[in-house]
């Protein structure tokens, strides 16, 4: 590993004080990504500035009648916390589905958020990657693409984003409090993380001179019909290949709101509202959910070794909606889907 | 060919080894580290607690498994000097006056192991996973084992030795 300064602020202005006169400096909480990239060579941080002492530990309602969580939470208590397993069981669910209980028990939830791609060729040093070394190529596009992106792609990237429990964000519509130097803002789930387009190497729309606080939660969780699948390629422990989270309001039969999200298929938590909006007032059937299937996956394209995902994806999101609608949530222990 | 010179990119001056206290098994131990120093490295270089085993390096795993202020984790992807005050407790420490903990027990009892390099790591994250309390069920059990590897398959007897450990068989 490289060699580094460290150092340890005493409270979140001193964070963002400490970040801001450092470009070459980087937060670490968890430490389950950074170090991993930082042992590949892939991070070169001067300066790590250790924030996981810092009070956003907190897991609390709001008077909204949502939830307002610290940005240092780590990932399974978070999804073991009573309010988030009875009110936001798809946050639950999705958290669970991700890595293993030992990173679980270290990862942040401000930190899951800015975790970087699998791709291979981010992670191989020795290959271009417009994400790790700007300008440089994709070596992904004509390379082994399994992992990568089939929709939003762009020909500088097509990396995925990894995370599990963001997909379960994107659809619960959270909100992402950040502080920096002009002071505090929020910013909408969907606008948090970026499509590549020619700047692969921005992940996200936070500068880096921000520090994520919390994310808070709406009050609508959809803990009645909703669940969480992940496709993967052993049943433990794998980053998706494609992953759904489905959440429906139903009246009677009839879908009164839909919401959709896929993990493993894109640069971000992939939201269609359009499609979405195709299934309110419709009939909670394998046809209707087919044809949104096939609406949301129209523009999707493979690069060769990935090109199993789009039907994958489709089909996903059909077992989905339908488990959402049963009311029967994929079970993240036992992996029969249902 | 001669050899190239390097010259890094910026200068680094090296910063100076960080005080941290750990309490390990039990014992205080006192420490001067440098800020890239791993958990692991920690254990293994600095303490000669040499259980714990260095697998992956990279949390994939789960060979560096152990108990930090009673909560599993990798020590390879932690930093020695963010856990300075903590409570460390390695598969050194698990035995009590001679007696093997229960979890090591059932592994002998169970021939739940092969080679024995993942085995520390198993270990110490059955006993992280009794005390969370969230398995009940074998599917429950082998999902939250999953960040320990076994190259050798010793699986079935790794989830019948939880089991036994467990009160369940």
């Amino acid at each position: 590993m490289i060699n580094f300064q460290y150092s340890r602020p005493g409270d979140i202005a001193d964070a963002v004080r400490q970040i801001a006169a450092d470009p070459r400096a980087k937060f670490i909480a968890g430490g389950t990504n950074i170090l991993d990239l930082m042992k590949y060579d892939v991070e070169r941080p001067a300066h790590l500035i250790d924030i996981s002492r810092l009070p956003l530990t907190g897991v609390e309602e709001t008077a909204s009648g949502g939830m307002r969580i610290g940005a240092l939470v780590p990932n399974s208590d978070l999804s073991y916390h009573p309010l988030i397993e009875a009110r936001y069981p798809i946050l639950a669910s999705a958290i669970r589905a991700g890595a293993s209980q030992q990173l679980r028990n270290m990862a942040s939830t401000g930190g899951n958020l800015l975790q970087r791609t699998r791709c291979l060729y981010f992670y191989d040093v020795a290959t271009p990657c417009n994400k790790r070394a700007p300008g440089s190529g994709c070596s992904a596009i004509d390379g082994i693409n399994r992992q990568n992106a089939i929709l939003g792609t762009s020909d500088a990237c097509i990396a995925t984003h990894p995370s599990d429990m963001c997909v379960a964000l994107a659809v619960l519509e959270a909100k992402v409090h950040v502080a920096g130097p002009a002071g505090e803002r929020v910013i909408a789930f969907e606008d948090f993380h970026r499509l590549p387009g020619k700047t692969p190497e921005r992940d996200t729309n936070l500068a880096p001179n921000e520090i994520i606080t919390a994310i808070e939660l709406p009050a609508r969780g959809f803990a009645k019909n909703y669940t969480y699948i992940k496709i993967r390629d052993r049943h433990s422990y794998a980053f998706a290949l494609v992953s759904v989270a489905a959440a429906l309001e139903l009246e009677g039969k009839t879908i009164k709101e839909a919401r959709l999200a896929l993990g493993g298929v894109a640069h971000k938590p992939w939201r269609n509202k359009e499609v979405e909006a195709t299934l309110n007032g419709q009939p909670a059937t394998r046809e209707s959910f087919r044809s949104a299937a096939d609406a949301l996956l129209r523009d999707a394209k493979g690069f060769g070794h990935n090109d199993f995902k789009v039907e994958l994806a489709r089909r996903a999101v059909v077992r989905a909606l339908t488990q959402a609608a049963q009311g029967t949530p994929q079970s993240q222990s036992n992996k029969k889907i249902v | 060919m001669p050899p190239t010179s390097r010259t890094p990119e910026t200068e680094i001056s090296l910063p100076d080894k960080i005080p941290i206290t750990l309490t390990v098994n039990g014992r205080e131990a006192r420490l001067k580290l440098s800020p890239w120093v791993s958990l692991l490295d920690t254990l293994r270089d600095h303490l000669n607690l040499t259980g714990t085993k260095k697998g992956c390096d990279h949390g994939q795993c789960g060979a560096c498994t152990v108990l930090v202020d009673g909560r599993r984790i990798n020590s390879c992807l932690t930093l020695a000097v963010m856990k300075d005050g903590a409570k460390v407790t390695t598969v050194e420490g698990l035995a009590k006056d001679g007696v093997l903990h229960p979890v090591q027990q059932a592994f002998i009892d169970h021939d739940a192991f092969q080679c024995g390099y993942c085995t520390s790591g198993q270990i110490c994250s059955a006993v992280g996973l009794i005390a969370e309390g969230k398995a009940q069920s074998a599917d429950e059990i082998r999902e939250l084992m999953s960040g320990n590897i076994c190259r050798c398959g010793a699986y079935p007897n790794i989830l019948a030795a939880i089991q036994q450990a467990m009160g369940g068989a």
